[in-house]
């Protein structure tokens, strides 16, 4: 699959990664490079084949649904860049 | 003290044990040897403070009877692994001056049966990577240069830091993690064994996650038994990660010794890889005959899937590369940069933080997950890691290990391989297989190139069939007699 620069724009854009003008061209190529080398699976019928949802076949184990953890705020807020109180603080949302 | 660093970390338990020497001398040797090998760039921190205080506990513990299995051993970790109060940032600038407020479990265990901290080592960024090459810390210099010729090699990645310091005698033992080979395949490199547990035998709380579904924590170290040794300490149940396997966990050490007569040993023709020097279809052939020499029964066997696995890495891995990742977003630690809006100061902060390989990966990730093109890519690649996984559960049904090569190739320049992303995708080509399936995998050192570098042997096992895994590695390691400080 060959990858327009619009496309890596959009992808960029989905992943909040900014991209200069500059590197844009240069992943459209690199991208489109790796994808059509994975296209090589398409040579491989997967007609009725279940997708892989867990390597190891175990169930999930349960756990009683109560609190193990907690009171812990200032643990969490210790590598914050910004914080304010107990909170992290981020560029205004709603004006 | 240059003999202590060459000990083997059951040759130092059982110096410790004897009172040759105190787990003092033996860190303190360890720190000396660090210092001196800075030009490697092995470690991003050496925690020496926290290491001499914690080999002085472990000799007033010894003293007192109290000794636990790694009492006063000193070991590496790898900066992927959440360290409580120094920092973790798995290689990458985003993650620069994370101080975990917590301790991974598999560190934890560590600790907790005697261990010494000797530092966190260099590792390609958040373990996305094949030489070390990609780490905001530098590159990582692999000790073993080749015959004749100063040019500085790759050490292989992603735990290219965790390998080297085990082969430069910067640490007695390390610890490492694979996704899809990043300890099988610097270890090859670095002369050392590496070993990739089961999926889920060790847990992955506190792991800085790359791809959750393949992700797993594992030894690196001189020999075998020490291999054995240190996974019998990393494994086991946890209940903080859903995906740790609640069985339990074998002595391993005592397995080893007994030989491997009788096992059935399979050569996978696929692995014959196209392009494959002569050298590495030679060393293959030369552990065929070892294994055969001490009694084993070897057979062709056939995994039909082996060249489309590499592909679906590269969906698989990338996909949950870029979910796991998302948490990067400048407000809650590390890197941020200021922005006019909430957006803006996520774009900003992610291009800053993560580097060229680290980006590529979360763009393709997206793109395979993103609407439209999640059937074709990412529902194709799952499928294709079901038929993967079934050639394996179907080969051992007639034999008990694989045996393969681990690389396809030895070590390389640093630089080389950085123009085409697929070059240096192919250092895993031998590897990725078997972490698609979830199964134990090591890496044996069993013999140099023609131009003086290490290569590796590779041995896969059943599904939590670790004991022989490690027997067959140990019965190669016994024939290939390789000289680990041939570098020097």
């Amino acid at each position: 699959m060959a990858v327009d620069e619009a496309t890596v724009s959009k992808i960029a854009r989905l992943a909040r990664i900014a991209i200069s003008e500059q590197e844009r061209s240069g992943l459209a190529d690199e991208l489109s490079h790796i994808l059509t080398w994975v296209e090589r699976l398409n040579e491989v019928d997967t007609e009725g084949v279940a997708p892989m949802t867990s390597v190891v076949a175990v169930k999930l184990a349960q756990r009683a649904d109560k609190v193990s953890d907690g009171d812990r705020s200032d643990d969490i807020l210790a590598n914050a860049p910004r914080r304010d109180g107990d909170y992290f603080v981020v560029p205004k949302v709603i004006e | 003290m240059a003999v202590l660093i060459d000990l083997t970390l059951a040759a130092a338990r059982d110096g410790l044990e004897g009172g040759g020497f105190s787990a003092r001398e033996l860190t303190q040797a360890h720190l000396d040897a660090m210092a001196e090998a800075r030009p490697l760039n092995a470690y991003v921190a050496e925690t020496a403070e926290r290491a001499l205080a914690d080999a002085d506990r472990a000799d007033e513990r010894r003293r007192r009877g109290e000794a636990t299995p790694l009492e006063g051993l000193p070991i590496a970790v790898k900066d992927l692994f959440c360290t409580r109060g120094v920092a973790s940032t798995a290689g990458s600038h985003i993650l620069k001056g994370f101080v975990p407020p917590y301790e991974s479990t598999v560190t934890a265990n560590l600790w907790a049966t005697g261990a010494v901290m000797l530092g966190k080592t260099n590792m390609d960024e958040f373990a996305m990577g094949s030489a070390n090459v990609t780490s905001a810390y530098g590159p990582v210099v692999n000790p073993w240069r080749r015959r004749g010729d100063d040019t500085r090699l790759v050490p292989g990645g992603s735990s290219g830091g965790s390998t080297a310091a085990t082969a430069a005698r910067l640490c007695l033992a390390a610890i490492g993690t694979d996704t899809g080979g990043s300890i099988r395949q610097p270890a090859a490199f670095c002369g050392v064994v590496g070993m990739k547990p089961t999926y889920g035998r060790c847990s992955r709380f506190g792991m800085i996650a790359f791809a959750s579904s393949l992700d797993q924590a594992g030894p690196i170290t001189r020999s075998v038994q020490d291999a054995a040794i240190m996974l019998a300490v990393m494994a086991g149940y946890d209940p903080r990660d859903s995906t740790s396997v609640n069985r339990p966990v074998p002595d391993y050490e005592s397995s080893l010794g007994t030989g491997i007569e009788g096992l059935r040993v399979g050569v996978p023709k696929e692995y014959r890889v196209d392009g494959m020097p002569a050298e590495i279809g030679a060393l293959w052939q030369r552990g065929v005959n070892w294994l055969t020499d001490q009694g084993t029964e070897v057979r062709e066997i056939c995994l039909p899937h082996t060249e489309y696995a590499l592909p679906t890495y590269y969906i698989v891995a990338p996909a949950e590369a870029s979910s796991n990742l998302a948490r990067y977003d400048g407000v809650r630690y590390g890197l941020r940069v200021d922005g006019d809006s909430v957006d803006d100061m996520y774009e900003r902060t992610r291009a800053a933080g993560f580097g060229a390989e680290v980006k590529r990966r979360v763009l393709i990730g997206t793109y395979v997950l993103s609407a439209g093109y999640y059937d074709a890519y990412y529902l194709k690649a799952q499928k294709l890691r079901t038929l993967i996984a079934e050639d394996f559960r179907r080969a051992f049904e007639s034999v008990d290990v694989i045996l393969t090569p681990t690389t396809p190739f030895a070590a390389f320049p640093i630089g080389d391989k950085l123009d085409d992303p697929i070059a240096m995708y192919l250092n895993d080509v031998l590897t990725a297989p078997s972490s698609l399936a979830g199964l134990p995998a090591i890496s044996v050192p069993a013999g140099l190139s023609t131009e003086g570098l290490p290569l590796g042997l590779q041995v896969i096992g059943a599904p939590f069939d670790e004991e022989t895994v490690l027997r067959a590695a140990e019965a190669l390691e016994q024939a290939a007699d390789f000289d680990g400080s041939g570098w020097r």
